[in-house]
């Protein structure tokens, strides 16, 4: 903790975060209009009445980047919630029980990596009826491969471990020593690596939804307000700055506490 | 060697035979199918019928599926559902424009990244180190998307210097050969920007990290005390041991380049392979999909696979026939 609150970086990339989310959780207080209805007339520059402007519909820019956030965060952190379950899960049963199981569960997390995956987490979306539900979904069962190797990885070293043998001679379960014993110590990598996943899932939705296959209009998120944007670059350049400031600002802010964790958890990179 | 070799190539079969079942399944088990978005519904319905006969739709999925493999294997990969042209013919043409825009990036990225890498190393906590090292976690945070729009809204909305999409101006189309070279490279400036500055990142933190670990072994700090130049130690004993890695980065940052290329290729409308596949999802083109997917992924695994080989022709250290059966 001291270390993590030493690193400038992070402890900077923490306080952005909180005021994120934040953001997100007080959308409906702190927004000064409803940020699907029409206030004002379309693509109005920035003023103290809109502080981001107006978009094409004259839709207020500040109200809807406030809900952003919270889709955006929230988009984040579900994906990554169900990237590390299933992470977790193959890399513990690969770890712990290697052989015949782990080269064929290590086999498809092959495959998986071998695809572009935005290719095909599109294709997926442009199956189904793309909506925010499926957004998470389909984000978190795509990027839980890297998970699953680094707690493959962690469990093939830690059940050497004498303690773990020790667990065994007492008589523990499989599921007992992996659950309690192996898993907490393996935590560390796991948290770098939720915090950095949580990125690249808030980056992948962004892309998702500029591209109309993430989440739909009118629910404001920062990748769809960049979809509208594309058509009044030259009128309303407002439209297409703001909303990828902030995220980019997210992103940002959660590499560098992900970098401040792993300098403080000691994680190898 | 050779032998290591055949062994992943053998390796790439089952990889692809995955591949391919996961991406037919996930296309043909969604609700709906492709007619759809053609045929007018109201059309009369045996004319849908012999239309989904046509593309062989009206099968169960695992015939379709076997069907689509025993063609593929001998290298034909169906037509298009939206131009009738066979895919193969489809990517080939598009392809060129896709491997331009990504060696050029490539070639790009490595052009800046060692040298920044190895500055970095070199003078690690100058304010240098730390300016790229701030820059490299931007150039990772910022969607590559929203870099391109800003290059636009920067370079051919506001100053009009350079165009914002596309690859060729039509009114170009009868000019001399070299007029239309340059015509292609302007249009490139932008992408390839995007691209590189992606990438670039990732590399020159990669390069930092390889060159710090060879500074600190024991053979430099040999060259140094017999009393060898710094530029001869960096450059001649360093250099060559920390550029090993940068082989195997490169070969594991194929995915990320071709999955930003959909994204690039479809904001700048680079007519190449990216923008291709983007738009057959959106049309559900399934065979088009299905031909993309295959070839993205033979290239990244025939990627990885060059990689690792050239880390064992760069570094006789590693000998393959050795760990191969690990």
């Amino acid at each position: 903790m001291k270390k993590f609150l030493k690193n400038k970086l992070a402890v900077f990339g923490l306080i952005i975060l909180v005021i994120l989310i934040l953001m997100g959780v007080f959308a409906q207080v702190i927004a000064p209009f409803d940020p699907d209805e029409i206030v004002e007339s379309e693509t109005l520059a920035p003023s103290i009445h809109h502080l981001f402007g107006t978009d094409d519909l004259g839709r207020d820019i500040f109200s809807r980047s406030l809900y952003g956030a919270r889709i955006s965060l929230t988009v984040g952190i579900v994906a990554v919630t169900i990237a590390i379950i299933i992470g977790t899960l193959i890399g513990a049963l690969a770890g712990y029980y290697g052989g015949f199981f782990d080269t064929i569960l290590m086999r498809f997390v092959d495959i998986m990596l071998a695809f572009p995956s935005i290719f095909l987490i599109l294709a997926i979306q442009a199956m189904l009826t793309p909506n925010i539900y499926n957004v998470m979904v389909v984000i978190g069962l795509t990027s839980w491969m890297g998970v699953a190797r680094l707690v493959r990885g962690e469990f093939l070293r830690i059940r050497e471990l004498q303690y773990v043998e020790a667990a065994r001679a007492i008589g523990c379960s499989d599921l007992r020593i992996i659950i309690r014993h192996i898993l907490p110590n393996a935590q560390g990598p796991v948290i770098v690596a939720g915090t950095l996943g949580m990125a690249g899932a808030i980056l992948t939705e962004s892309a998702l939804s500029f591209l109309g296959l993430g989440v739909q209009p009118p629910m404001a998120s920062w990748g769809n307000m960049l979809m509208d944007a594309q058509a009044y670059m030259r009128d309303a350049p407002w439209m297409a700055t703001i909303p990828g400031i902030l995220i980019f600002v997210t992103v940002l802010s959660l590499y560098f506490v992900g970098e401040g964790l792993r300098e403080a958890l000691d994680v190898r990179s | 060697m050779r032998k290591y070799v055949f062994g992943r190539l053998l390796q790439l079969i089952p990889l692809l035979i995955g591949i391919s079942l996961i991406s037919f399944f996930v296309m043909h088990l969604a609700p709906g199918d492709p007619t759809a978005l053609f045929i007018d519904p109201n059309v009369n319905p045996a004319e849908l019928a012999r239309v989904k006969a046509n593309w062989g739709l009206d099968q169960p999925i695992y015939i379709q599926y076997g069907k689509w493999l025993f063609n593929a294997v001998k290298g034909d990969f169906g037509r298009s559902y939206i131009t009738s042209q066979p895919v193969i013919a489809e990517i080939g043409e598009r392809l060129p424009a896709t491997l331009l825009l990504m060696i050029s990036s490539m070639i790009l990225t490595l052009l800046i990244s060692i040298p920044i890498g190895v500055y970095s190393a070199v003078k690690k906590g100058s304010w240098f180190d730390n300016f790229f090292t701030v820059f490299s976690f931007a150039g990772m945070a910022i969607p590559s998307f929203w870099l391109g729009l800003m290059l636009m809204l920067l370079f051919s909305v506001q100053l009009d210097w350079l165009p914002a999409v596309g690859m060729f101006n039509p009114l170009m189309k009868h000019t001399h050969p070299l007029y239309r070279a340059l015509d292609v490279v302007i249009h490139m400036i932008l992408p390839l920007t995007t691209m590189t500055v992606l990438s670039l990142a990732g590399i020159s933190r990669y390069q930092r990290a390889a060159m710090l670990e060879v500074l600190n072994q024991d053979f430099i700090k040999v060259a140094r005390a017999k009393g060898l130049p710094e530029r001869v130690v960096i450059f001649k004993h360093a250099l060559r041991n920390a550029l090993i890695p940068i082989v195997t980065i490169l070969g594991l940052s194929l995915p990320d380049l071709f999955g930003g290329a959909f994204i690039i290729e479809t904001v700048f409308a680079w007519p190449g392979m990216g923008r291709l596949g983007v738009q057959s999802i959106f049309q559900r083109n399934y065979p088009d999909i299905m031909g993309i997917v295959m070839l993205s992924a033979v290239l990244i695994i025939l990627g990885n696979l060059l990689a690792d080989m050239g880390y064992a022709i760069v570094d006789p250290r590693i000998r393959y026939e050795k760990i191969s059966k690990k």
